[in-house]
């Protein structure tokens, strides 16, 4: 395949990017997406050009790290797939692709299609663990009877990898998918209730001093996250923030 | 609770769910004592009359729900500020239509065609009731209310006005109903279905119910 790709580039978070242009031949439709871009990466070195910086690590769609905005959707137009797990026989011969950092101002760019996540990892310290006393006598987690469909809700929740496609794809910039999934993997488990009260507290405050957006219930973050994190946790999280208030 | 819980996103959200859902209840009020002109005019003389001088309605439910109609709106345009302000950079390439509905991401188009409607609403109908009341102060003729509505409707233009502001009503219905549920976190994965469709009937048949109450008026008089 011969494509036209039309990628960001900006050389730091204080450059002001432009999309330009690169031509790229011989593209099998085999290649994952990233590997594509390793192709192209490669021929900008040949000919002396500074490569495109993206995201990437485990490439099995499991880390999150990936994390490109193509043709207009977060991961690109497949469904249920990262960046990584996107192939090239999605396009077509002659496709032109535009490729660009995940746009928000709580994610801001470090270089070309990197940008910086680390407000995800500052609302997760804010709650999103539980505390587990390692006395040497604590109980086994399997001994504690779990009903089938709340381990089930549980575990979809906690499928989500933090890639931050729910924001990138907001038209409002909100990170309420990533939050709400992060709190009702614990919620929904006997170990997550002893602090679900101050967690969804303290999560929603840190999500606000971020400067996530609100979300408006669009739905777009569901449509465009890889791992199908369900919109049901959004309206979970506003009921726990709602309880967890009434009951300060 | 404190007041500091609706400084945040989803205390935003809670409250203008549940201005909204109020709201809504009124839309249906309204619609049911305007529909009351299309099978009787003295029932709705009666009605009117009722609504225009209870003061249950005239002095505790009137303020609350001008408080409603402007908290909404304000609190509308706040929010989409707010969330413009969230990306500062937007997308050079960029497909919304692949992942939401144009109802969805556009609610305060709608809604600002509402609000024109709604500032021609209160010159048509509020202002001169106000008038009449609280200024002039009119002898009450329990009689007037239906000729006022009738005749108000003698005009094309005013029909046609009346006619888009509820077809932008019913898109601005279609996504706030079931929306509201949602941000009052009432909506679980067994309940969505169900009030996407009860908001589904909800926003066509309301403004639709208003649509054919003024093509009515209109056509009984030309």
């Amino acid at each position: 395949m011969k494509l036209t790709l039309k990628i960001w580039r900006q050389k730091s978070s204080i450059d002001k990017g432009s999309l330009e242009t690169y031509p790229i031949s011989d593209v099998s439709e085999h290649m994952s997406f990233l590997e594509m871009l390793d192709v192209l990466n490669e021929e900008l070195i040949e000919k002396g050009i500074d490569p495109v910086a993206f995201d990437h690590d485990c490439r099995e769609g499991i880390c999150g790290m990936c994390s490109l905005y193509i043709n207009g959707e977060a991961h690109g137009p497949d469904r249920r797939v990262t960046t990584c797990q996107l192939h090239m026989r999605k396009f077509k011969d002659g496709d032109t692709i535009f490729i660009e950092p995940f746009r928000a101002n709580a994610f801001p760019v470090i270089k070309d299609l990197v940008v910086d996540r680390s407000s995800f990892d500052r609302i997760q310290q804010a709650g999103g663990y539980i505390s587990v006393n390692t006395s040497g006598n604590t109980q086994d987690a399997n001994s504690i009877p779990i009903p089938k469909e709340d381990a089930d809700t549980a575990f979809d929740a906690a499928t989500c990898i933090g890639c931050g496609a729910c924001v990138a794809s907001c038209k409002n910039s909100s990170a309420m998918l990533f939050v709400s999934a992060k709190v009702s993997q614990f919620s929904l488990l006997p170990q997550g209730k002893v602090e679900a009260k101050d967690r969804v507290l303290n999560m929603v405050n840190k999500m606000d001093e971020e400067g996530f957006g609100n979300c408006t219930n669009t739905g777009a973050c569901e449509v465009e996250c890889p791992k199908g994190i369900s919109l049901d946790n959004i309206s979970r999280m506003n009921r726990e923030f709602l309880s967890a208030n009434l009951n300060k | 609770m404190s007041s500091s819980t609706f400084y945040t996103s989803i205390g935003y959200k809670i409250l203008m769910a549940l201005s909204g859902l109020f709201l809504m209840v009124f839309l249906l009020q309204h619609l049911v004592i305007n529909s009351m002109s299309v099978i009787s005019p003295d029932l709705f003389n009666e009605a009117s009359h009722f609504m225009g001088t209870n003061p249950v309605v005239q002095f505790l439910l009137q303020p609350i729900l001008i408080f409603g109609v402007v908290f909404h709106f304000i609190m509308g345009f706040f929010l989409d500020i707010r969330n413009r302000k969230a990306r500062s950079n937007s997308y050079e390439f960029n497909k919304p239509a692949a992942n939401s509905s144009w109802i969805s991401r556009n609610m305060v188009i709608s809604g600002i065609t509402v609000l024109a409607f709604l500032a021609i609403h209160f010159i048509d109908f509020w202002i001169p009731e106000i008038n009449f009341k609280y200024i002039q102060f009119l002898p009450e003729d329990p009689t007037r209310y239906y000729h006022e509505l009738h005749e108000k409707f003698a005009l094309l233009p005013r029909v046609i006005a009346y006619v888009i502001a509820f077809v932008f009503l019913s898109l601005h219905l279609l996504h706030g109903f079931q929306s509201s549920f949602q941000s009052v976190g009432a909506s679980t994965n067994k309940t969505r279905l169900t009030f996407s469709k009860i908001g589904n009937v909800f926003a066509i048949v309301v403004p639709f119910g208003f649509i054919v109450i003024a093509i009515f008026h209109y056509l009984t008089q030309h």
